[in-house]
């Protein structure tokens, strides 16, 4: 038997729940369809996330492409087929990739090794300068913490994940939620997750409350780490830091909860818990334009 | 002196030469064995310059093995030798991560810029007005800074070798000498 699992037409972090809540009932080993013809729109933390899925699946799962020219065209030229068609049975029509997009600032790609990071930030550097300074307005400071909050993520996934994860970077006018340019980063693993990471960490004090969303805040506000040394848990107090500095937003999820760094622009929840279970980490970080109002 | 291109020890630790940004903690580590390796030639005393030049930017776990744990070896009751750095060609894009990890472990390092030599990191007071006093002299005993630091001679001294251990003064028997070339 095989399950279909419908994508909603704009596929973005808050709308991958939808995906995830079909799929939770569904046994490890059971083939599904993920179907995507009807999606329009997916924002990178959408189409890392969607081969992540298929990472967790015993069974290859088959996924139907979108049926738009232009959402299809796009997918394309993020690589995103490149890797699904070697997790996936692919169906539909699906495009080679022709040339490059300006809002690709970084094409999906796989991060394992410490030195797919070292690639990730020479690559993703120049783009950046120019996004960052010409399209969002920001200081030049800020592409430096950008490609360093790009690093620290990636590399969440090399010392924790204990599997390879996949990275994206996308610029584009983000109209439902804030009316301005965004630059985000989605940052997507099927690994251990951070309350298994956390279960080791020395100190630990086991008490009533332990499961994802406790792990998450040991993690991410208290810069907790699995690791003894207490130069560890920086990295991702950076990350928060360079959010708070530039406005920017930072979430997280891992297993069935998760927790977001909410700046003034949005309105998410600080901390979700009881979602559907997802294995891994998936991180999303959010920069956006700087307005004029602020200068 | 030694002189350290960390750029040139980056790209001979990575295994693509073409990378110019020190990140990630095994690439830190690497980097900062590769150091390591090159100051055991050295002498019982050394005083290393680490050129940041050729480096384009540095994250905070890279900072954290190159820097912190590098500072953190040298500055312990019982370091491999009595080395001394001085961290040159230094911009905003590396500082960030390099406070932030001066700040978590509670380090200080000082660093040539075009108008001279400075202490940047976490000292106290003392320890700051300390350092710009033998600074200002380029070498002195105790005595001689005692008045300047408002201390006496005795205090003075118990600052001084605290700036010594922290390897941020080179202590010459009773002489103290600021990194980066006497004045004058």
């Amino acid at each position: 038997m095989t399950t279909v699992i419908n994508v909603p037409p704009s596929l973005d972090d808050q709308t991958f729940e939808q995906v995830l809540e079909q799929l939770a009932p569904v046994p490890i080993d059971e083939k599904i369809l993920v179907d995507a013809r009807h999606c329009r729109w997916a924002s990178p933390y959408g189409l890392t996330a969607l081969l992540t899925l298929a990472q967790t699946r015993a069974e290859r799962p088959a996924f139907a492409a979108p049926e738009g020219e232009e959402t299809v065209g796009y997918w394309a030229r993020t690589d995103f087929f490149k890797y699904a068609d070697e997790l996936y049975e692919l169906h539909g029509a699906v495009p080679k990739r022709t040339g490059g997009d300006s809002r690709v600032l970084l094409e999906v790609t796989p991060v394992t090794r410490s030195e797919d990071v070292h690639e990730v930030v020479e690559r993703i550097q120049q783009k950046a300068q120019q996004i960052i300074a010409t399209e969002l307005s920001l200081d030049a400071k800020a592409t430096v913490g950008f490609a360093m909050t790009l690093s620290e993520v990636c590399q969440n996934i090399v010392e924790h994940a204990g599997r390879g994860g996949w990275v994206a970077v996308q610029a584009y006018t983000w109209k439902k939620r804030l009316g301005r340019r965004v630059v985000q980063i989605a940052v997507c693993d099927a690994g251990i997750g951070f309350r298994n990471s956390l279960e080791g960490a020395p100190g630990r004090v086991r008490d009533d409350r332990w499961d994802d969303g406790a792990a998450l805040e040991a993690a991410v506000i208290r810069g907790v780490s699995r690791f003894r040394d207490p130069g560890r848990g920086q990295g991702l107090s950076g990350v928060r830091r360079y959010c708070g500095r530039w406005e920017g937003k930072l979430s997280i999820r891992s297993g069935t909860a998760r927790i977001a760094l909410v700046p003034k622009w949005d309105e998410d929840v600080p901390l979700e818990e009881d979602l559907s279970p997802f294995p891994g980490a998936q991180v999303q970080v959010t920069i956006p334009e700087r307005t004029a109002a602020k200068e | 002196m030694n002189h350290i291109d960390l750029g040139t020890v980056l790209r001979q630790t990575v295994s693509a030469n073409l990378y110019s940004n020190l990140v990630t903690r095994p690439t830190g580590a690497a980097v900062r064995n590769q150091i390591e390796l090159l100051m055991r030639e050295a002498h019982e005393r050394t005083l290393t310059v680490l050129d940041f030049s050729h480096v384009s930017m540095m994250d905070f776990s890279c900072a954290d093995e190159v820097i912190a744990k590098l500072l953190l070896r040298y500055c312990a009751a019982n370091p491999p030798h009595e080395a001394y750095f001085l961290f040159r060609g230094m911009t905003d894009d590396h500082w960030e991560a390099i406070e932030t990890v001066l700040e978590r472990h509670g380090l200080a390092l000082a660093i040539e810029q075009e108008d001279g030599v400075h202490v940047v990191g976490v000292l106290s007071e003392r320890e700051r007005r300390a350092w710009e006093a033998v600074k200002r002299h380029g070498r002195a005993v105790a005595a001689d800074l005692a008045g300047e630091m408002g201390e006496t001679e005795r205090d003075a001294r118990s600052t001084l070798d605290a700036l010594w251990r922290r390897r941020l003064v080179m202590r010459l028997n009773e002489q103290y000498v600021a990194l980066g070339g006497e004045r004058g």
